[in-house]
């Protein structure tokens, strides 16, 4: 009915908009229906990228043997909108999200699932650059894909595609990690400036401005975990600052109290983040990061760490930025004026405001 | 936003069922109307869009011209400005399938109607910056002329308040009454003449309801009738309504400064940020919200 390449009803050209049909090779139903398409996917797309023992024999569960008894397990699903940002994809970034939860909570990360949630009609292209991605950024991060999952839904249910991917680790010994062992005295650090990758997103699905330097920082922090390993004892608390920004790290239960004076030097973000958030009337600290680790350690080792973390690429813009200041209160920043603002967790959607 | 009826949003939740498809400022997502807020809405199936900028509505119109789409216009001067804007270039174009559902509303006459309310007892303006960016600081000169009430243009950073504070309690303590306008980065004595002819050209002023101050003479900014064709209840044959506000809700008095938002039964009592029943717990400026974070003990913590 459609015509190729052409309008096929000029006096209704809008209702062909976006269904003009191409060569372009495309995701269809029969690859999630189990059959000979199905296969097809996963031996010539999944396996030569993700190759390993375990999963070359396909497994729907993988049996695995992990150092270790202390075992650290997450899932996470990834539903991103646009699929490319600057600084990234949703394939990087389901990579990124599972392997830093498995990091900050103490952790090295072993082995993750892969479960694609494709839409019928997906370009072939696109699934290729998104796993791409997920190898790119496995590789990176020193995991296996162990197991997985493709399932395809038809037109319009989902947005191009999601992912979900869990992540086994093992605990590093010696991590004790609550904010219940926050002291008065301790430092808060972050590993580089806050809340680019929730504005980098939000002016890419917004389509707000032509022209940003605004990057996403998705990126594994892992190896800043690792750096941080001949002081366990004196780090108190890490989170990956990622949906809600730095604001629910600050907000956790057992509530822990710290002042941020955020306004002095170094200043954890980027001119052109503070720029696009004061503008759409956000705060960075709502706005997600999807490589930084905010943590708080004891006093003696605070220079110890941000010269362990600056060491690495990842953690260049890693900096001290703010005090712990009682057992049992609330997390404030510091304001010009030499007042206090509370820190909360955000309300509802993280909107572009006029007012 | 405070200050938009349930029954605007009512008004706009109509049309979304009828299939317009429905662009707001991400300001008024959250706000209640009389059953659903517009995220509500939206959650059943209303095809309401965010825009940051209003002439998004204006290429939506452009990019899908089967579909009819309505503009939850709300605000004050400052957002009637890119409204208008957006208004006089789809008229220019011949843009058919736009509309305006109209709930501006106009910052002078709700001033003049304030300080007549003898429980409000106002002493002095800090005039609200964005606003005078384009109305001017003239704007308030019958206040201070014919009523002697000092008025004080302050930008929004923390130093510009304290300084628009100063300055007015300079004044009181002069006996004085006069416009003063450090804000003068921004703000021009005769505001943008330009936006003001724009203005003038396509809305004009009526008497209408703000949510929780009643019936303000002269305050609404609404279509000449010669652009009916653009107001949406005129296209779509609507009757805005005042729609129901929640009987035991008094954000007209905390807008008004005549309550403490805590003296209100609803204030963490079935109203609060994450379920907002009035519109001063919607945003985190509004008085009722800021009032939740910063007295009550649960606001932080979940």
């Amino acid at each position: 009915m459609w015509g190729r390449g052409g309008p096929a009803f000029p006096h209704t050209p809008t209702l062909l908009k976006g269904f003009i049909m191409d060569q372009e090779r495309r995701v269809l139903l029969a690859h999630g229906g189990g059959g000979h398409l199905s296969r097809e996917l996963i031996e010539r797309e999944i396996l030569p990228r993700f190759s390993n023992e375990i999963l070359n024999a396909l497994p729907d569960t993988a049996a695995l043997t992990v150092p270790g008894t202390h075992i650290l397990f997450t899932t996470d699903s990834f539903v991103v909108q646009p699929l490319f940002f600057p600084g990234g994809c949703i394939g990087d970034l389901a990579v990124h999200g599972t392997v830093n939860d498995l990091a900050v909570s103490g952790g090295r990360p072993l082995f993750l699932t892969l479960a694609l949630i494709l839409e019928e009609g997906l370009p072939w292209s696109t699934l290729r650059q998104v796993l791409e991605a997920v190898r790119r950024a496995t590789t990176a991060c020193g995991v296996s894909v162990v197991t997985g999952d493709t399932k395809v839904v038809r037109r319009g249910q989902c947005d191009g595609l999601y992912l979900n991917v869990s992540g086994l680790g093992m605990a590093w010994p010696g991590f004790q990690l609550s904010a219940r062992s926050i002291r008065p005295g301790d430092a808060v650090l972050v590993s580089g400036t806050l809340g680019n990758h929730g504005m980098a997103v939000l002016v890419a699905r917004e389509k707000l401005f032509l022209e940003t330097a605004l990057v996403s920082d998705s990126a594994p922090v892992h190896r800043l975990v690792e750096a941080m390993l001949p002081w366990t004892a004196e780090v108190r608390f890490m989170r990956d600052p990622t949906r809600g920004g730095a604001s629910p790290p600050c907000c956790t239960r057992p509530p822990w109290a710290a002042v941020l004076p955020l306004r002095s030097r170094p200043c954890p973000w980027t001119p052109a983040a503070a720029a696009v958030a004061e503008m759409l009337g956000i705060s960075l600290l709502h706005s997600p990061c999807e490589g930084r680790i905010m943590a708080v350690v004891a006093p003696e080792v605070t220079q110890a760490v941000l010269a362990a973390w600056r060491a690495l690429p990842e953690g260049q813009g890693a900096c001290r930025i703010g005090q712990a200041i009682a057992p049992v209160g609330r997390v404030s920043l510091h304001t010009t004026l030499g007042g206090h603002t509370l820190i909360d967790r955000p309300q509802g959607e993280m909107l572009p405001r006029i007012c | 936003m405070c200050v938009t009826g349930p029954g605007t949003i009512d008004a706009a939740l109509t049309l979304a069922e009828r299939g317009a498809i429905l662009v707001t400022f991400g300001d008024m997502i959250r706000v209640p109307g009389s059953r659903l807020s517009l995220a509500e809405g939206r959650a059943q199936g209303a095809d309401i869009r965010v825009c940051y900028s209003p002439l998004e509505a204006l290429a939506l119109a452009q990019e899908q011209p089967e579909r009819e789409v309505v503009f939850l216009a709300i605000g004050f001067e400052t957002t009637a400005a890119p409204i208008i804007g957006m208004l006089d270039r789809a008229v220019r174009e011949g843009v058919g399938n736009l509309s305006l559902l109209t709930a501006l509303k106009g910052v002078p006459p709700a001033l003049a109607a304030l300080i007549q309310d003898p429980e409000c007892a106002i002493d002095a303006f800090l005039c609200p910056g964005h606003v005078s960016a384009i109305i001017g600081a003239n704007a308030y000169q019958f206040l201070a002329k014919t009523h002697h009430i000092p008025c004080v243009v302050a930008g929004f950073e923390a130093l510009d308040i304290l300084h628009g504070i100063r300055s007015l309690l300079v004044q009181h303590i002069e006996g004085q009454a006069r416009v003063e306008n450090p804000y003068a980065r921004v703000v021009r004595a005769n505001g943008n003449p330009r936006v003001q002819a724009l203005i003038r050209h396509y809305l004009h002023p009526e008497d209408v309801e703000w949510r929780g101050l009643g019936v303000i003479p002269g305050s609404g900014l609404a279509l000449r009738p010669a652009f009916q064709d653009f107001d949406a209840a005129h296209r779509f044959g609507l009757q805005v309504t005042p729609g129901r506000v929640h009987p035991k809700c008094l954000c007209g008095d905390v807008l008004k400064g005549k309550i403490m938002p805590s003296r209100c039964s609803l204030f963490g009592r079935g109203c609060h940020p994450d379920h907002p029943v009035g519109p001063c717990m919607v945003s985190t400026e509004g008085a009722c919200a800021a009032h939740y974070k910063y007295v009550s003990t649960e606001g932080a913590t979940e």
